[in-house]
């Protein structure tokens, strides 16, 4: 109870800062958005086509917008040394993580919700598959992005190429969740695929890849 | 240094290297340092003076020798360890009572919600208007200062560390500070039956002159040794 209640402390932290300075969500909205209509000009898709490739899209879209996010995500706790205080602090450090991953999460999902409408308005997308299956598909997809996303992120902390990084060890180590989302996705649009399988490949990729990181959190929090 | 017993010592490092690469940081270190004193840590810029005090914050580990800090290993009682580096280890998008909220949170987790009472009394304690609207980056260089040490005090640490604090004051700014540092040793501890009832401070500075009327021990670091202990008759 007390470990939920300092997960939660942090992350009401992280949301009142990122009220404060909207950084991430200006930084992530806008380049969703570029990549959305960007992709809608270049292929100008019909409805069937569309179908097969908005998945794909729509993913590395939210990929790389995550990074543009995950790569702020630590920054505020190195400018004026917070981190320190924080590893002084007697409050387990898997609990900072989590509340990061937790607004991260809030963040990217926002995100989300903002472009959803612009998605189906570009694309031209009608499901023809469970619709409804996107409500898990999504928050499962967005959770393994920000779990890795926010772990990788402090892994890179005291690297001095961290911006570029990031990107070059989560993209490779996320294929098996990209790969997931984007079949799943694509099932649910075509109907020609049932998600499930894909879903739950989902499901254990982010138990996984959750567990080993709040394990390993700590080490990684206190390397020098 | 005068005979000490480990019931007395707030800190020791025995035998203490710090090494980054090749270059040493901290050569051969081996100090004790007695509960309840104060200590002024002298030394050009590089003699590892800010190193020792991470070490004793436990933020950094020795490569070689041991560090006991407040009886134990620094990282296990880095909570009644009280840290004020160069930078003021504050969200600049907060308040000061919003910062210092927020890490009375994650002092005190079990309380239902962190005590303002508390942060007020820290704030008002440093000279901070505990009721400022204005985020800490807004704060001239003496506020953010204060608003760090406040920071630093508000887990009410038996051993405070503090790295520079005069740095960036005017005069009446640091006179200001070392009559704060001087209250905060006679400030009552919170009984929980494990801390002893003196505070012990440890400062580095390059102003040794500010903190004279504080310091019962000076150590004067060269090159990642301590060259000389004096202690000072008060």
């Amino acid at each position: 109870m007390s470990y939920l209640r300092i997960v939660l402390h942090h992350l009401a932290k992280d949301l009142k800062l990122e009220w404060r300075s909207r950084d991430a969500i200006t930084g992530m909205l806008f380049f969703s958005l570029l990549v959305v209509v960007l992709f809608s000009f270049a292929f100008d898709p019909t409805a069937a086509v569309s179908r097969q490739i908005a998945g794909g899209i729509l993913w590395v879209a939210i990929l790389f917008a995550s990074v543009t996010a995950l790569n702020q995500t630590w920054t505020r706790e190195l400018r004026n040394h917070v981190l320190d205080a924080q590893r002084m602090a007697p409050s387990p450090a898997s609990a900072l993580l989590m509340g990061k991953v937790l607004a991260n999460f809030i963040f990217v999902t926002f995100i989300q919700i903002v472009l959803a409408p612009l998605f189906i308005v570009f694309y031209n997308l009608h499901a023809l598959g469970q619709a409804w299956l996107l409500l898990l598909i999504l928050p499962l997809g967005t959770w393994a992005l920000v779990m890795n996303g926010t772990f990788f992120a402090a892994l890179g902390l005291r690297t001095r190429n961290r911006e570029l990084l990031l990107p070059l060890v989560l993209f490779p180590i996320s294929i098996p969740a990209l790969l997931a989302m984007v079949e799943a996705t694509t099932g649910i649009l075509t109907g020609d695929v049932d998600p499930v399988l894909w879903m739950k490949l989902l499901a254990g990729y982010c138990i996984i890849f959750t567990t080993v990181c709040v394990l390993l959190f700590e080490t990684i929090l206190a390397a020098e | 240094m005068p005979e000490t017993t480990t019931t007395t010592l707030a800190a020791s490092l025995t035998g203490v290297s710090k090494l980054y690469g090749s270059f040493a940081a901290l050569r051969n270190v081996s100090v004790e340092i007695r509960a309840g004193t104060c200590v002024m840590v002298l030394g050009e810029n590089g003699a590892g003076k800010s190193t020792l005090l991470r070490m004793l914050a436990g933020l950094i580990r020795p490569t070689m020798g041991t560090v006991q800090v407040l009886h134990s290993d620094a990282d296990a009682e880095c909570s009644r360890i009280g840290y004020m580096s160069h930078a003021p280890m504050l969200y600049d998008e907060l308040t000061a009572l919003e910062n210092l909220l927020y890490f009375e949170g994650l002092y005190f987790p079990t309380a239902c919600t962190p005590c303002s009472r508390n942060a007020e009394r820290v704030l008002t304690a440093v000279g901070l208007d505990a009721k400022l609207a204005r985020p800490v980056g807004d704060y001239s260089q003496g506020m953010r200062q204060r608003a760090s040490l406040a920071r630093a005090i508000l887990s009410d640490p038996e051993l405070l560390l503090l790295d520079e604090p005069f740095s960036n004051l005017d005069a009446a700014g640091a006179a200001q500070m070392v009559s704060l540092l001087a209250e905060f040793r006679t400030w009552p501890m919170r009984g929980d039956g494990k801390t002893s009832a003196q505070r012990t401070i440890i400062l580095t500075t390059h102003q040794p002159q500010l903190a004279e009327a504080l310091a019962d021990t000076v150590i004067t670091m060269h090159a990642g040794q301590i060259v000389n202990v004096t202690e000072r008759a008060r």
